[in-house]
């Protein structure tokens, strides 16, 4: 697969709307770790009035806030994304993107809103406070370590069809059986920002192996050194038992808490 | 008995904040203004009582259109206010309980308190920036922000809202209040508004004009902020030549001069009195440091970032940027990766601060030239070693540069 002719064409879905917690990132990284490689690689923004492209060859989504994720369920629902998934495309989700492609979430009002049902979990909300902090998993795919920062109200139950992506070490995740994320055949989906794909390197090259097959090695001395310090962080904050100790400011009482 | 209370709590507030700055703690405000609302809940209300306020919220711009406003009022008495930043009722209570006495004030007030302290303060004026995304990790959500605003500005007593007709949170936060004003005061950053507000349907842009299927669309602006000038209700345009850079800063001057047309100042005169603001607590500070000229620029969100990369200047300075996250800053430095810091590409950069290596990341993948630098006074060094320097930083980093400045 070393000498194809076409650019490897990465589809950012909606950034503007799924775009909250700087997903976007996952996309620059995804391309740009290609092209580091000498692989002519390019991201295709596609905004909400736009059509799925069929034949892109990687799919990222990211986190956004309620409104925005039951518009964008609403567009995605014309089955392209399902025929991505179909003919093996990876796609990548995070936060309300995961939720998304479930059977199920919550919308901002407590309604049960249906999915795009490419992955076997629904989503309802966390009995305690919303997830917000430091997330750190071991994945389950044998990419190591997995860390990133989680911000969201939903819990999402995996059926078993799904696989979890990591064990949680420190943080929340799905919220249920102490796991973060899905996989499904080619899809991956996780509550991890930060980019998760810029802290996690090896988790970037998992789904461009999908597309290229075997990668050249590159130096991630930036990435190395950031994950250094946040796996310390989390030892000295787990230490303090700091850890969930947190100013966070709540907005009045309405109908329900925010899902995503 | 309440006035009772209230004396003694501003008094054992006053003594508290004296103490703080005696013992270089800190300049008191906001254990001064804790003090005394812990022992009188009611006390910014009291402090307020008889008074005839503007306040000033939103996301970005708070304490320079709170400054600019300040100057424009001041051209017709004196103007009590709460510089420093201290934006939480704590410190609204101890600014106002310093000055019994002014009758006019101008308060910035940080977002999601914008509700209770229309209640507590009653002001004749509120001034609506803009709402973007900013410390998710405190407030998950911006569109309910927008939503408590709306709520607290529909009542017929709420006030006046001076609000930017070119954001559409902002617009709907105020577009069922009594009597708004509307301000075209620009918005450079759309990210945070693609979906409608009000019905969750897909917004629509086209230039200047936005507009949803629901009906909710950009109102006729009844001040304008275009190019270099403000245009008032009257068709009259007043060339704006601020001290300050930015296209933003002439967006928040027509907020302040529309909001001090509700005291009948003069647009000219408010813009007169505006122009002459070089720096505001330390922000767009020029300085010297190691022999090179150094400006300070304060970014902390992706909106404020974006603006803050298009005031650098074109000419070779080298950039230093300096990201934290503190409570005050957000604990969360994703946002690192909204911002387009491809537009530093060509120069030199030095990454810094207690998120350093979050920077250098984002660095690395923008493709943009750099050096870390943990130390915050070896790294401006490092880049003043180069030439003339801009540093960007973001809440609390930027507290440290002032300090590293002043110290030389």
């Amino acid at each position: 697969m070393a000498s194809r002719g076409d650019p490897v064409r990465i589809a950012l879905i909606y950034p503007a709307v799924l775009g909250t917690y700087g997903d976007g990132g996952n996309a620059l990284v995804l391309t740009e770790r290609l092209r580091w490689r000498g692989i002519d690689a390019e991201t295709v923004a596609v905004e909400i009035d736009q059509p799925l492209p069929a034949q892109a060859d990687l799919y990222v989504l990211g986190g956004g806030e309620d409104s925005a994720q039951t518009l964008a369920v609403s567009r995605l629902s014309d089955g392209a994304l399902k025929a991505a998934a179909e003919r093996g495309a990876p796609v990548f989700a995070v936060c309300a993107g995961f939720q998304i492609l479930g059977e199920s979430f919550l919308e901002g009002t407590g309604a049960v809103h249906a999915g795009l049902g490419l992955i076997d979990c629904t989503t309802d909300r966390l009995e305690g406070p919303r997830a917000v902090g430091e997330l750190l998993t071991n994945s389950t795919i044998g990419v190591g370590a997995l860390t990133g920062y989680e911000n969201h109200g939903g819990r999402t139950n995996l059926g078993p069809s799904a696989e979890p992506l990591g064990v949680v070490r420190d943080g929340v995740g799905n919220g249920t059986l102490g796991v973060d994320g899905a996989v499904q055949g080619s899809l991956v989906a996780t509550y991890l920002h930060g980019p998760a794909l810029a802290r996690n390197p090896t988790l970037a090259d998992h789904l461009l192996g999908m597309v290229v097959g075997t990668l050249a090695p590159v130096d991630d001395a930036e990435a190395d050194e950031l994950r250094q310090e946040r796996f310390a962080a989390v030892q000295t904050a787990r230490r303090t038992g700091r850890w969930r100790w947190r100013r966070q400011w709540r907005p009045p009482a309405r109908s329900g808490p925010p899902t995503s | 008995m309440t006035s009772a209370r209230y004396a003694l709590a501003r008094a054992a507030g006053s003594t508290a904040a004296g103490l703080s700055r005696l013992t270089g703690r800190g300049d008191g405000t906001t254990v001064g203004g804790r003090i005394t609302l812990a022992m009188d809940p009611q006390a910014l209300e009291r402090a307020a009582a008889g008074r005839d306020f503007a306040l000033v919220s939103g996301t970005n711009g708070k304490s320079t259109t709170r400054t600019f406003l300040v100057a424009a009022l001041s051209t017709i008495g004196p103007v009590v206010s709460n510089a420093g930043g201290a934006n939480l009722p704590t410190g609204l209570t101890a600014a106002l309980t310093r000055d019994p006495q002014t009758q006019r004030g101008v308060l910035e007030v940080d977002e999601p308190f914008l509700p209770s302290v229309i209640t507590a303060v009653r002001p004749r004026v509120a001034v609506l920036l803009n709402l973007s995304r900013d410390q998710l990790d405190r407030y998950a959500e911006v569109r309910r922000l927008a939503e408590i605003w709306r709520d607290a500005l529909q009542a017929p007593t709420a006030p006046v809202a001076v609000a930017n007709c070119d954001d559409p949170l902002v617009t709907w936060a105020a577009i069922d209040s009594p009597t708004p004003i509307w301000v075209a005061a620009g918005q450079r950053w759309h990210d945070d508004t693609s979906v409608c507000p009000a019905c969750g349907g897909v917004l629509v842009r086209d230039g200047e004009d936005w507009s949803s299927d629901c009906g909710l669309r950009r109102p006729t602006p009844d001040w304008r902020a275009e190019g270099g000038a403000v245009i008032g209700p009257d068709g009259k345009g007043h060339a704006v030549e601020l001290a300050l850079p930015g296209q933003v800063n002439v967006g928040n001057a027509a907020m302040a001069a529309a909001a001090a047309g509700v005291w009948l100042v003069p647009a000219a005169a408010s813009l007169t009195a505006m122009a002459a603001i070089s720096s505001v607590e330390g922000r767009y500070l020029r300085t010297e440091y190691a022999g090179q000229p150094v400006r300070l620029l304060l970014a902390k969100n992706p909106a404020g970032w974006t603006e803050a990369l298009t005031m650098v200047p074109p000419e070779q300075a080298d950039v230093v940027v300096a990201v934290n996250a503190r409570a005050a800053d957000g604990r969360d430095p994703s946002w690192l990766w909204d911002v387009p810091f491809e537009l530093l590409r060509g120069r030199r950069a030095v990454a810094t601060g207690e998120r350093s290596r979050d920077v250098a990341l984002r660095l690395r993948y923008a493709g943009v030239e750099y050096t870390r630098v943990d130390n915050p006074a070896a790294a401006l060094r490092k880049a003043a070693a180069g030439g003339p320097v801009e540093v960007l930083a973001n809440y609390t980093a930027f507290q440290t540069y002032r300090r590293v400045v002043s110290d030389g």
